[in-house]
């Protein structure tokens, strides 16, 4: 008996709609993410994540409504980032069917927000989503905001331990060097934040090849986060699990679609 | 039917429409006469012990389910809802659960907590629970956990340590995974549930 990594396939959602390309022939709506969510559930996915990008208050609605359907189809955990700021916004997305939350942002301008949601709910529904890249701070890796684009002045190490004994119960690492370029995971970034932290990490930017994926996981993350390689059919989740399996990494059962 | 408890924890909905796969009816409820009387009563439970006790008493969950143990009426309780069932947990300060069994919910020694994703289990003997699931994964998400084999049919996880997954006893049953969020396998477990009652 040993716990398995995690695959999560992850959805950038605006106003109802995946966005980033999806190029999934037997999807009779690729911008759908019900259906996406759904299909991703069939191919062995063990969590989904939906990253709410809407500017608008109208579309942050209706990403409650997509959490909503997904729940009600889908009995995978599910994920929700993107925008929330209070622990009303986060009841809201639990009770249309979220199992989680990740935030980010909010964490940073205001870090108590992280108490105040564990004390509430759990520190099992809360997520810390970190953008790092690499930089002359202390640890040599510090926080962005914006996509990346701007620095937070924020060492990453220090705010992932500050994170965690406000009671987050997972840090996503999201390598905004790394990220969209296909050229594996951030390494050093992974171990070092392993170092530092208690919680399951899930590695994030970068995936490429199947073997970055089980670099990943040398390095210590306990999931795997990707978009493009699974939105694009690059790999498929069921491959990336087949070639776990064979490199003994404990997956979940492999379903093939 | 099957009530599905509602005392104030979070994700009741989608635990609805993983019970109503099995093809029974399903209700969320916080109605005492309501809950009393279902052919199976779920407890579900998010956040820490005490919290959770807490919202069980203010709607007289605690008093409800040792009334359905007494009438044999079937009752599944899930993750921190199976905790708080057992007499003691330790999660900030020492709390007084509902009592069904006599164990403390302690927390896991293990190197990562929460103990997040999906895990097999040992299944117990003669388990009617895991039949045709015994090889699968099930989901977990939790830090506390009883480490010793409880009731008729203990079926056993390891994460650090070995620690109770499941149990069935007679007209009480109780998972510290997430079987409406187990894909298939969870199903098909609670299929195993309410054909049960």
């Amino acid at each position: 008996m040993s716990l398995s990594v995690r695959i999560i396939p992850c959805l950038d959602v605006t106003d109802g709609r995946v966005v980033k390309g999806v190029n999934f022939t037997d999807l009779v709506d690729a911008g759908d993410p019900v259906e996406m969510a759904s299909l991703y559930g069939l191919e062995g996915a063990d969590e989904l994540t939906f990253l709410d990008i809407s500017a608008s208050v109208a579309g942050r609605e209706t990403t409650l409504d997509v959490v909503r359907k997904t729940a009600e189809q889908v009995f995978i955990p599910l994920t929700v980032g993107g925008g929330i700021r209070t622990v009303e916004d986060v009841d809201r997305l639990l009770r249309a069917g979220a199992d989680k939350v990740s935030i980010n942002t909010a964490a940073l301008s205001r870090p108590e927000l992280i108490a105040e949601i564990a004390d509430r709910f759990g520190s099992q529904v809360l997520v810390l989503s970190v953008d790092a890249r690499r930089a002359r701070t202390d640890s040599g890796f510090e926080v962005t905001t914006h996509g990346g684009r701007e620095s937070a002045c924020v060492d990453a190490l220090a705010w992932v331990e500050k994170a965690c004994a406000l009671g987050v119960g997972e840090i996503l690492l999201n390598s905004m060097d790394a990220d969209g370029t296909r050229a594996g995971y951030d390494i050093g970034m992974i171990t070092a934040v392993r170092a530092v932290s208690k919680v399951p990490l899930i590695a994030s930017g970068g995936a490429g090849t199947l073997e970055d994926f089980a670099s990943a996981l040398d390095a210590g993350a306990n999931a795997l986060l990707a978009a493009s390689v699974f939105h694009f059919g690059i790999h498929r989740i069921g491959d990336v699990k087949k070639y776990l399996a064979g490199h003994n990494y404990s997956v979940r059962n492999v379903h093939t679609v | 039917m099957i009530a599905i408890l509602d005392y104030g924890s979070g994700n009741l909905r989608s635990a609805q429409r993983a019970f109503e796969t099995s093809g029974q009816e399903v209700l969320i409820t916080s109605d005492y006469e309501v809950a009393l009387n279902s052919d199976g009563l779920v407890v579900p439970g998010v956040g820490a012990f005490a919290a959770c006790m807490q919202g069980l008493s203010a709607i007289r969950g605690d008093q409800l389910v040792r009334e359905r143990v007494t009438l044999k009426r079937p009752t599944l309780g899930i993750c921190v809802g199976m905790q708080i069932l057992f007499s003691r947990g330790v999660e900030y300060g020492s709390h007084v659960g509902v009592g069904v069994w006599d164990a403390t919910v302690e927390k896991l020694e293990a190197p990562i907590l929460p103990h997040m994703g999906w895990n097999t289990v040992a299944a117990g003997t003669g388990s009617s629970l895991f039949k045709g699931v015994e090889k699968e994964s099930f989901y977990f998400v939790h830090s506390y956990a009883v480490k010793e084999k409880v009731g008729a049919i203990p079926t056993m996880a390891h994460h650090g340590e070995d620690f109770l997954a499941a149990v069935e006893d007679g007209i009480i049953a109780a998972t510290q995974f997430h079987p409406e969020k187990s894909g298939d396998a969870g199903l098909h477990l609670i299929k195993n549930w309410t054909d049960s009652i």
